[in-house]
């Protein structure tokens, strides 16, 4: 990817809130077509991060670049124009529980583009069908869903816009094991059919193993970025906590049966 | 061992005996509350120097007193009380919040208005079925309970008024009292206030569970403007249907008047209208109507701007739904009586 120009730059960027400095000099760079993993223990500023590289929050130092686009100096029309290249899913899916599926996934399009009714329909099912949801999922509201419905029908409403880039807060938090590796399966699906670049926060080492190619681990304020074997060698305390205490441990043998991560 | 306060009593007694050795031996199961007890005593005896030696029939039992009783467990820290530098402090912060409110609602009508500028420009940015919606909702609905209360309350005043009136002779008044009151203050004054709590506090809990639910974060990433497709309808909404449910209240007033003063006062309606059409001039009735879009515009303020500022916990969800409601009905009031004075002023 050497020669490749870097889609997402984030560059020193600090954050705090009063006193508490949650962000001191954070940098790193997203690659094309890669998926990218966010890591960090609780409280250690993820979704902040996440919602800095958004545009949703002004960092108070640094700057965010989205495909060339200084992200954190645009005004809110541009900012909006930039929104629409990527899509979101938030940790607990953050639909609108006052719509139903289908009104969720094609609000985002009917908003932006004019469609008759008919062409929203056909896009509808091709979203759903694209993320494993059936057609009858359509007509509920997001209470009748299970918890590995809601991931999918929050992914579909993301990608409804055709994004470039996906981003995703803990895709997998809440699911169960398997509904939790078939997830894994979609967004790598979708990343090679698509050409998506993601960027995912989670705490989910099996997520992490299966699917990220680089991986970003928040610890003193600050970020190390690496691919996951750099990351399972650093000597940082925290690091080998995480990755090698009894959970790290299996996710990443796991990982290195399949051929794949690690 | 279900007698904690009795052992403690019990063991009051060992603790001034002081023994070298004590015994353990308990049956069933060791509970929390007793070994707690035991460990103090133990740990208190300890640290005045005596060896005290744990004997007993289950060692286990033994052992997790021994290990308990050498744990130093601290205690919980005290609440701390306030010095005059830190009350000094909480002052500050509590101004600082104040005015940090102040700017946000500040900001709040600023983006309000910015959205609202553009949906005049373009019919497209506002979102036509959403109004429609907010007004059945706010509107429509709430005609039986807003007719009902416009009734009863002309009937109680026009009953009281008729009572008072009566020992000068002066019943037919009666009319005049029902008319002017509920065509300038009561009609508009109480739909706001039932407005207020049924749409106020709705608009408020409304927003703050969308706020609490990251939908609001998840419309602003889709590049949608919150203030355009939430706020603006609401407001635009209620601005359009305080009206109309005052003309409700009104008419549902005045047939509440004719209703008792044909039974109190043996008016027959023909009369009460003609008495009306006497008692009130061509102001009266607009003088009340005017209100009706202010206040629907402040009780909608209030419910979204409250309900945009819910963060975090579903105890700011109650809390600020409830400002809500309480501060719509103040301000409501404060306008009413703004307006009193003013049309006092221009003789309307």
């Amino acid at each position: 990817m050497g020669a490749a120009q870097p889609l997402i730059v984030v560059r020193d960027v600090v954050n705090r809130f009063g006193t508490q400095v949650v962000h001191d000099g954070v940098s790193f760079e997203v690659m094309p077509g890669e998926v990218f993993g966010i890591v960090g223990g609780s409280g250690s500023g993820k979704s902040v991060l996440l919602r800095t590289m958004l545009g949703l929050r002004r960092p108070d130092a640094g700057t965010v670049e989205i495909e060339g686009r200084e992200i954190t100096a645009l005004d809110d029309r541009e900012l909006r124009e930039v929104k629409r290249r990527y899509g979101v899913t938030f940790q607990h899916g953050a639909l609108f529980t006052s719509l139903t599926v289908a009104e969720n996934v094609t609000l985002p399009v009917a908003e932006v583009l004019d469609l008759d009714e008919a062409s929203l329909g056909r896009l509808l099912e091709l979203r759903l069908r694209m993320v494993g949801l059936p057609l009858e999922a359509a007509a509920k509201y997001p209470a009748q869903l299970s918890g590995g419905m809601v991931k999918r029908v929050a992914l579909a409403r993301a990608l409804a816009l055709d994004p470039g880039i996906l981003f995703l807060d803990e895709p997998t938090a809440g699911l169960d094991p398997i509904a939790a590796s078939a997830f894994d399966e979609l967004v790598l699906y979708l990343r090679d059919t698509l050409h998506l670049t993601v960027v995912m926060v989670t705490h989910d080492l099996d997520t992490l193993a299966r699917t990220c190619d680089r991986v970003a681990v928040l610890v003193d304020r600050k970020v190390i970025v690496d691919t996951l074997e750099g990351i399972v060698a650093n000597e940082h305390p925290w690091i080998r906590h995480y990755f090698h205490g009894s959970r790290g441990r299996g996710a990443l043998r796991t990982a290195q049966e399949d051929g794949h991560g690690a | 061992m279900g007698d904690v306060p009795g052992l403690a009593r019990a063991l009051e007694a060992v603790r001034a005996a002081a023994p070298d050795t004590l015994d353990v031996t308990i049956d069933g199961s060791l509970d929390i509350g007793p070994s707690w007890l035991l460990r103090g005593l133990v740990a208190d005896l300890r640290g005045a120097g005596r060896r005290v030696e744990l004997v007993g029939r289950e060692a286990r039992h033994r052992e997790f007193l021994d290990e308990i009783a050498a744990r130093d467990v601290g205690s919980l820290p005290a609440p701390a009380r306030a010095s005059v530098g830190e009350r000094f402090l909480e002052f500050g912060s509590t101004v600082r919040r104040r005015v940090a409110g102040w700017y946000e609602a500040l900001v709040f009508g600023g983006r309000l208005l910015e959205s609202a500028g553009r949906a005049w420009r373009s019919a497209k940015r506002l979102r036509v079925p959403s109004v429609v919606r907010h007004m059945h909702e706010t509107g429509v609905q709430a005609i039986p309970v807003v007719a009902v209360i416009a009734l009863l309350i002309s009937v109680i005043s026009a009953y009281i008024g008729a009572q008072q009136l009566r020992p000068f002779g002066a019943e037919i008044y009666t009319v005049d009292l029902v008319a002017i009151g509920v065509l300038r203050e009561l009609g508009v004054l109480l739909t706001a206030i039932m407005v207020a709590g049924r749409t106020g506090s709705a608009y408020a809990a409304e927003l703050g569970v969308m706020k609490l639910n990251d939908e609001v974060d998840a419309l602003e990433a889709m590049g949608m403007n919150p203030y355009e497709v939430l706020v603006l309808p609401r407001v635009v909404a209620l601005v359009l249907v305080m009206p109309l449910l005052t003309v409700v209240a009104d008419f549902m007033g005045l047939a509440g008047g004719a209703l008792l003063t044909s039974y109190l006062v043996d008016l027959p309606w023909s009369q009460f209208v003609m008495r009306l059409d006497s008692a009130i001039s061509d102001t009266t009735f607009w003088a009340g109507l005017v209100k009706a879009p202010v206040f629907g515009l402040l009780i909608a303020l209030t419910g979204t701007l409250r309900g945009l500022q819910v963060r975090e916990s579903s105890r700011e969800l109650g809390r600020l739904t409830t400002v809500a409601v309480v501060q719509s009905i103040f301000l409501v009031i404060f306008a009413d009586a703004l307006f009193a004075v003013f049309f006092l002023e221009i003789d309307f």
